[in-house]
């Protein structure tokens, strides 16, 4: 269908064991809504997360220690949560290191 | 068998005298390091006599340095001036582990004037993977003291002080005072919330890294106008069982290799007002090491409320980190306490009382831990499958048998505690229990062939 949002997500430093330990993936989410960030983690919780969810989402939004990109810039600088998605945006999920 | 015991007893005679003569090296070894310092010292009050008329050694390069730093002398954006902004510069190292050791290695090498290494911890031999400045001869020794050998090795000229102390609110101010540049090398969470706070406080930039199994991530904070801190990026400390350290995830020394020479870098950058090019304040380095990929990300700028670097701060002293994270300012594990004495074993009662009865000894290490050793009868479930139950599938059979007991066991006595505890919350008759202290109490009461790590 056309229309329908085509997005990549990406998880790096161990978020992506969440996630079938998948670090790249392409997905498309039906047109039939706006997408910000807020539903896409919703999104992300329904469909693809496979382990404890409270390891990844606090409340409606990612748990405290877990970075979030758009497109390479620290989504605070965007609009977190409110950010609506684009054609082709690139959604990167870190988590933080702590060793040494 | 006589030449058995005959051979046997020549071993252990060897042993015992090659490592009394180890303490004796090793002692002597401090005391050699001790009077080269205190030589080293007289030299430099004579130096300093000497050229008080004229100017001071961190004032001009004698020929000594120019040989020894020729190769960055000639960087046009590094030369003479550089080389003297660098010895005048102090660098502290939190952290003698997998980042500090090959830090602090390229910023003595390239001629810091004075270097501080802060390590609270022993050499031991699962260090020497990652942190390649400690040998076999170091075992027991202090990190800074090991580190510190090896690193005058390395350039005698420069001016390293070990303070071998675990950072806390109280001494931290003090220490951090006396340095231009605070790398931070450390391998737990509340010490990185301590060495932020401080470093806003004192106004010192700060080089981050971290390093987890493949993965490294590094920046700077506190320096530049807009920078934002640790705070202004993490406000609140992440849930204690998300974070995971080098002893469970495990960390590949190449890892840390990079990062801990890419913070030696940052650090000189920082020191020499950028060297020609940006230092990576703002931004965030993220290392893929599965991959060879390098990223770098743009950070936020400053959060205006954030509660230590903001213009009205809530914090303006330090706190108790420890406290504020919920966690301990250390790698180590510490003891979990969650399951009832009655449902555990020591490894002296299953051995002696349980091993003949009928039971499943399910190992919940992860697979490549279990692939390094194992108990014969054991099991390998992973903590994972047991906690989202795909155990009951694969031990349906098993299970049936209600007069048969579980045990659980992993590493230290942590893991087998969550399993034991999720197992008895589907099955509250059963006998199910851990066993206390894990293969490392194996190791220390049963059977000390039996490796640890």
């Amino acid at each position: 269908m056309t229309g329908d949002l085509k997005i990549v997500l990406e998880f790096s430093a161990g978020a992506e064991l969440l996630f079938d330990n998948i670090k790249k993936r392409e997905i498309t989410l039906p047109s039939t809504e706006k997408w910000t960030i807020r539903n896409l983690l919703k999104w992300m919780k329904e469909n693809i997360l496979r382990e404890r969810p409270e390891l990844f989402i606090q409340g409606d939004t990612v748990r405290p220690g877990i970075l979030v990109l758009i497109n390479d810039t620290d989504w605070e600088l965007l609009g977190e949560l409110d950010y609506e998605l684009q054609q082709k945006d690139n959604i990167l999920f870190i988590s933080t290191l702590h060793g040494g | 068998m006589a030449a058995e015991t005959k051979i046997d007893d020549e071993i252990e005679k060897l042993r015992q005298e090659i490592q009394e003569l180890r303490r004796n090296c090793a002692a002597k070894e401090k005391r050699l390091s001790e009077l080269e310092a205190q030589q080293q010292k007289q030299n430099e009050q004579a130096n300093a006599q000497q050229q008080q008329t004229s100017a001071s050694s961190d004032q001009m390069l004698n020929n000594d340095d120019i040989a020894r730093y020729s190769r960055q002398l000639i960087l046009p954006n590094f030369g003479v001036k550089g080389q003297l902004k660098l010895k005048q510069t102090a660098f502290l190292i939190v952290g003698m582990g997998g980042l500090g050791c090959p830090s602090s290695q390229y910023l003595l090498a390239a001629g810091c004037g004075r270097l501080g290494l802060v390590d609270y911890d022993e050499v031991e031999r699962s260090n020497f993977h990652r942190q390649t400045l400690h040998t076999e001869m170091s075992i027991g020794m202090a990190k800074v003291e090991s580190a510190k050998q090896a690193l005058q090795q390395i350039n005698p000229h420069c001016q390293i002080e070990c303070h071998r102390l675990l950072l806390n609110s109280e001494n931290a101010l003090e220490i951090l005072r006396q340095y231009d540049v605070v790398l931070d090398c450390t391998d737990n969470v509340a010490t990185r919330y301590l060495l932020n706070d401080a470093c806003v406080m004192l106004n010192k930039p700060l080089i981050s890294g971290s390093a987890l199994q493949m993965d490294g991530q590094l920046t700077v904070y506190n320096y530049g106008e807009n920078c934002p801190c640790y705070r202004c990026l993490y406000p609140v400390p992440p849930p204690p069982d998300t974070v995971t350290n080098c002893g469970d995830g495990g960390v590949l020394g190449a890892i840390t290799g990079v990062i801990g020479s890419l913070q030696a870098l940052e650090a000189i950058k920082v020191a020499l007002g950028g060297l020609g090019g940006e230092v990576l304040a703002g931004r965030l380095l993220i290392f893929d090491g599965g991959r060879c990929q390098f990223r770098n990300i743009r950070l936020r700028s400053k959060r205006a409320d954030c509660d230590v670097c903001s213009p009205k701060p809530m914090i303006t002293q330090l706190i108790d980190y420890e406290q504020f994270c919920g966690m301990h300012a250390s790698d180590k594990d510490m003891a979990l306490n969650i399951l009832p004495l009655e449902n555990r074993l020591t490894v002296e009662e299953y051995k002696n009382e349980v091993l003949q009865r009928k039971h499943i000894l399910m190992d919940v290490r992860q697979p490549a831990e279990f692939e390094i050793c194992r108990l014969p009868n054991s099991e390998n479930v992973p903590l994972k499958t047991i906690l989202n139950d795909s155990y009951l599938q694969r031990f349906e059979e098993e299970l049936k048998d209600e007069e048969r007991g579980i045990i659980l066991l992993c590493r230290r006595g942590n893991d087998s505690q969550l399993a034991a505890q999720h197992i008895l919350q589907r099955f509250p008759q059963r006998a199910v229990f851990d066993i206390k202290g894990g293969l490392h109490a194996w190791h220390f009461k049963i059977d000390n062939s039996f490796p640890i790590y």
